[in-house]
């Protein structure tokens, strides 16, 4: 226990004692309770990049950096207690979040939004929740810290949202109520049929790599129950509909949380323990992972060309990019699983920016319909040139942090099967597709007459600092980790090194190589 | 001596009176009012009475907590009528703490409408006394008179509002039904008892009323038809008060015309003294009848937590809606029961995590009941979810704390009720209860539709606030109301996040 396992810890609590801080927020003046959730989005964010800089030289333990355990009463009796570290894996993601909550955090405080106290209060708690998901190595607190999203996002979706956002509110919460459910009941077999008694990620490990009798049978049913309960919680095709519907309606800062982060949940809690601790199970539903991301990829793919609302065309194009990293993980190789942490973490941090220049875009043409305008590139170029630079950033670019994730994935992905890779790579011309078409409807060509109108009614200026902000840092995160990927791959690569080798082991000897 | 005087002084000698000097208090408390009732001013009851009947649950719940592992736990008292067990005294807090809440819910509801208030915490208090003898009961002489003592108690509660005539066929509907659940009772009783003391079968008894000597009667006899016949019907019966399905028809009705502090102490007290018994019956005398009990129990606890939950969605009366939601909870608390139970892999503290439940759904339902008494009109039982209509902006506090049962009650972490609802599927998972499990994970996805769609009705402002209880009337939120609903909600986020000595409780199990 040193110092920076106290950081690890203030990182998940600080957001979460804001959080409560702001539920007494009538005693408070709204300017205090401003600085209050600025603190909490910021404190996070400086021991994340802290805690980045210092983890190369950190003691580790099991593969795991800044380890530190809390006992909430019940680890003795269910062997659930509070156990907080980082590993190569979680390290990147927990970066990510921290930024993208931060930047979501400041435009939450810049939105104006009515009964802001409450707003703030909500986006402190999922926040803090985020940074749990994370930290945690237990994988009960995983979970628990996972959950913690669920009602304030209903809440703020039904009362900040848009268009349909009672509908959309609910739906939401019925299929990630159904995924997290699925997800819990794996996860608590894991720990039941491990003799682990503890559902600490490092014993059930050492638990399971130990015991052959963990059989075959019993490791397809639980992968099985993970993939579709993680699949559902991150939008695999055939249960995406809640989530282009659910972003559209939330208020940008719940999409730029929901999509960026809280939706690497699944894809994580799959990198991190289905695989690792079930390669076996992983193997069996190959296939099955294989053409539903293709589902994602191509068919939803179509569907995000198919739209003519820019905020539904960046939900769509949300869902369908993460069919890239479940490709990844299909590979079941170092290499696979390794991109597509990657790949969530540019993911993250390229949704997020985009939900939040679309709801720039709005402010200033009123509209989410792309076929009402254009011409905005005059009226506001600093907005055209970070728009263009988080869709390039999305298609995968070099020189941005997708880049590098996409053709990580492609190669593993081409050790796999070459049929797949071609399919795969048809997404990455959707995508530029959809992408540079949005641009050139939004911010080249006429503008129509009704957005002449309201642009006379409205005259807003061009992006100003406070909100070029939030944008600089998403970008900032994408520029820096497309030149220097290294900052990431190097702890990802160290992890991975001591788990994959297992799991491609194992399935080396079922397939009889 | 003769024989019979040396076995009465036996007997006798068994008579810890102090053991259930709780009970005695609150007897005692109850009969008090009747007297400040004489002698007290009319203007002076309505301020007195529910304070003293306050002053007589703390009184007794401290002595509970004062005498919590006294030397006698375990032994069989009154000759054999009476065993204190951990279990019991967990139980008997547990009814006390429910009834101090009720008593606070009462004291928000009863003063709107010209009812008198002494004879109301006289039942209250009597009922709770018999609650807490019906935890502890060895010997279904006491088992029957307490559980009828509670029935009729309720009978009385239900149609208090007499002017109310939903009310009144609550108390008819829940007449009936009592009436019969008490005959299904009392005849398994009596078929368990003339088998038991049956001398051509072996290990017969001439205590067949005793639950030790019952059980032993039963572990020599597990295939006997007619003791399984009695079984069953006691169970049956048993499953009336927890309004399992398929005997939950009264629970909506009677919910809903029912006053709103009856309806909590009926979802929360009623249904947690079924579960006291089903764990004292199903792990005591009826032990050896896995091969009745399992199966009968699953289908309850599986046909419950469906009908439950599907009759629930369409539900826009929210005292309905508990009911039908009371009727998922006691599916999932089945669950544990049927963990603890079961055959090969029996865990050791399922009983605990569905004492946990139990505990965990008081505190949420305690929390919603707080704040419909709050909100409900002249017509107590006219509880809309559409008067909720923007209560978030009228009253953060009750909707905070609305949220915060809700959330419970659903199972969301980081509230109380995950927890209750975690533990309960880890028991699951060791008994290896596979279908219940699968059952039980759909049931918590549907239930979501419900209880989140209260939340909407109470947070979301596209509702028209026209017919909206919190714009016609004015809600009127006391100072202590307000502490104990606080109280309540920061309890479900606390016991959420830390189960401490309760961990360690259950890690000695």
């Amino acid at each position: 226990m040193n110092d920076a396992t106290h950081l690890l810890q203030l990182a998940v609590a600080a957001p979460l004692a804001g959080g409560l801080i702001l539920a007494f927020g009538n005693f408070i003046p709204k300017r205090i309770c401003k600085l209050i959730a600025f603190i909490g989005f910021l404190v996070p964010l400086l021991v994340a990049l802290h805690l980045w800089w210092a983890y190369a030289a950190a003691p580790k333990t099991s593969g795991y950096a800044f380890l530190s355990a809390t006992d909430f009463g019940l680890s003795r009796a269910l062997g659930i207690g509070l156990k907080l570290g980082l590993n190569g894996i979680s390290l990147p993601l927990f970066v990510m979040a921290a930024i993208v909550g931060f930047a979501a955090g400041l435009v939450a405080l810049q939105s104006g939004a009515e009964r802001l106290k409450l707003y703030l209060m909500l986006l402190l708690v999922m926040h803090g929740g985020l940074m749990g998901v994370f930290a945690s190595v237990d994988i009960f607190f995983f979970y628990f810290f996972h959950e913690f999203a669920l009602i304030p996002t209903f809440l703020m979706v039904g009362l900040w949202g848009g268009r349909d956002r009672n509908y959309a509110a609910m739906k939401m919460t019925i299929y990630l109520t159904a995924g997290a459910m699925l997800s819990l009941a794996g996860l608590i077999a894991i720990y039941a049929k491990s003799n682990a008694a503890s559902f600490d990620l490092i014993n059930l490990r050492l638990a399971l790599a130990g015991d052959g009798a963990f059989l075959a049978a019993l490791q397809h049913n639980l992968f099985g129950l993970l993939l579709f309960g993680f699949g559902i919680l991150v939008s695999l095709w055939p249960f995406h509909s809640w989530a282009p519907l659910g972003y559209g309606a939330a208020p940008t800062s719940v999409s730029m949380l929901h999509a960026g982060v809280l939706k690497k949940f699944g894809l994580y809690g799959l990198v991190q323990i289905a695989l690792p601790l079930l390669p076996l199970g992983g193997q069996d539903w190959v296939t099955w992972m294989v053409w539903l991301a293709l589902g994602n990829i191509v068919v939803i793919g179509l569907v995000t060309m198919a739209q003519r609302d820019l905020k539904q065309m960046v939900g769509f194009g949300s869902v369908m990019h993460v069919g890239y990293g479940f490709l990844g993980l299909a590979c079941l190789s170092t290499l696979g699983a390794g991109g597509a942490v990657l790949f969530m973490v540019a993911h993250g941090l390229s949704v997020a920016l985009l939900f939040l220049l679309t709801s720039q875009i709005h402010q200033r043409v009123g509209t989410f319909d792309m076929t009402q305008m254009g011409g905005l590139v005059k009226r506001a170029p600093v907005l055209a040139a970070f728009f263009s630079a988080a869709i390039l950033a999305s298609i995968g670019l070099p020189g941005f942090a997708g880049f590098w994730g996409e053709l990580t994935i492609f190669v593993a992905l081409w050790q796999l099967s070459h049929l797949y890779t071609a399919l795969a790579l048809t997404g990455v011309v959707i995508s530029a597709v959809y992408g540079l078409r949005a641009v050139a409807k939004v911010f080249f060509g006429e503008p129509s007459e009704e957005h002449v109108r309201y642009a006379a009614a409205n005259p807003t200026a061009d992006l100003d600092w406070p909100a070029r902000i939030p944008a600089l840092v998403l970008l900032a995160g994408l520029f820096f980790l497309g030149f220097w990927p290294k900052a990431i791959t190097a702890p990802l690569n160290d992890t991975l090194a001591t788990i994959y080798p297992a799991v491609e082991a194992a399935v080396k000897v079922v397939a009889g190589q | 001596m003769t024989p019979e005087i040396q076995a009465l002084q036996n007997i006798a000698a068994t008579n810890y009176w102090s053991a259930l000097a709780p009970e005695l208090v609150l007897g005692g408390v109850a009969l008090a009012l009747l007297v400040v009732e004489l002698l007290l001013p009319k203007r002076a009851l309505a301020l007195v009475v529910p304070r003293v009947a306050i002053c007589g649950i703390v009184a007794a719940l401290a002595w509970t907590l004062h005498d919590w592992s006294a030397f006698w736990l375990g032994r069989e008292l009154f000759g054999g009528l009476v065993r204190q067990t951990t279990d019991s005294q967990i139980m008997r807090a547990f009814f006390l703490v429910a009834s101090l809440l009720v008593s606070f819910i009462a004291t928000v509801v009863l003063p709107r409408q010209k009812v008198p208030r002494v004879e109301f915490f006289h039942v209250l208090l009597v009922a709770t006394g018999a609650l807490m003898l019906l935890a502890q009961s060895n010997h279904f002489v006491l088992l029957f008179v307490a559980l009828e003592t509670v029935t009729v108690a309720f009978y009385i509660l239900v149609s208090y509002f007499r002017a109310s005539p939903l009310s009144l066929e609550a108390g008819l509907k829940y007449l009936v039904m009592g009436s019969l659940s008490s005959a299904l009772l009392l005849f398994g009783i009596v078929l368990l008892y003339g088998v038991a003391g049956n001398p051509l079968l072996a290990g017969h008894t001439a205590q067949s009323m005793n639950f030790t000597a019952l059980g032993e009667f039963l572990r020599h006899n597990p295939d006997q038809p007619l003791a399984l016949v009695g079984a069953a019907l006691v169970l049956s019966g048993i499953a009336f008060k927890i309004g399992a399905v398929p005997f939950q028809i009264w629970v909506p009705d009677v919910y809903q015309g029912a006053p709103t502090p009856v309806t909590a102490f009926l979802a929360v007290s009623s249904k947690a003294a079924g579960f006291a018994l089903l764990l004292i019956l199903v792990r005591g005398p009826f032990l050896a009848l896995g091969q009745l009990t399992l199966p009968l129990l699953s289908v309850f606890a599986a046909l419950s937590l469906f009908f439950g939950n599907l009759a629930a969605l369409p539900q826009r009366n929210v005292k309905r809606l508990m009911g039908l939601s009371g009727v998922s909870h006691a599916g999932f608390l089945l669950i544990g029961v049927v963990a603890a139970i079961a055959p090969q892999d029996a865990v050791s503290w399922a009983p605990a995590a569905v004492y946990f439940y139990l505990f965990t759904y008081l505190l949420g339902a305690m929390a919603v009941f707080g704040v419909m008494a709050h909100l409900a009109g002249d017509d107590d039982a006219d509880q809309d979810l559409r008067h909720y209509a923007g209560l978030a902006r009228k009253s953060p506090l009750l909707s905070a704390v609305l949220a915060c049962g809700l959330g419970s009650l659903a199972g969301i972490p980081p509230l109380a009720g995950f927890i209750g609802k975690l533990l309960i599927f880890v028991a699951a998972f060791h008994a290896h209860l596979w279908v219940l499990l699968a059952v039980a994970i759909v049931a918590v996805v549907i239930s979501i539709y419900y209880y989140f769609g209260w939340m909407r009705a109470a947070f979301y402002e596209d509702a028209s606030p026209a017919e909206s209880r919190v714009y016609v009337g004015k809600i009127h939120l006391g100072v202590a109301a307000s502490l104990t609903l606080v109280a309540l909600a920061l309890a479900t986020v606390l016991l959420g996040a830390y189960q401490g000595p309760f961990g360690q409780w259950i890690a000695t199990r």
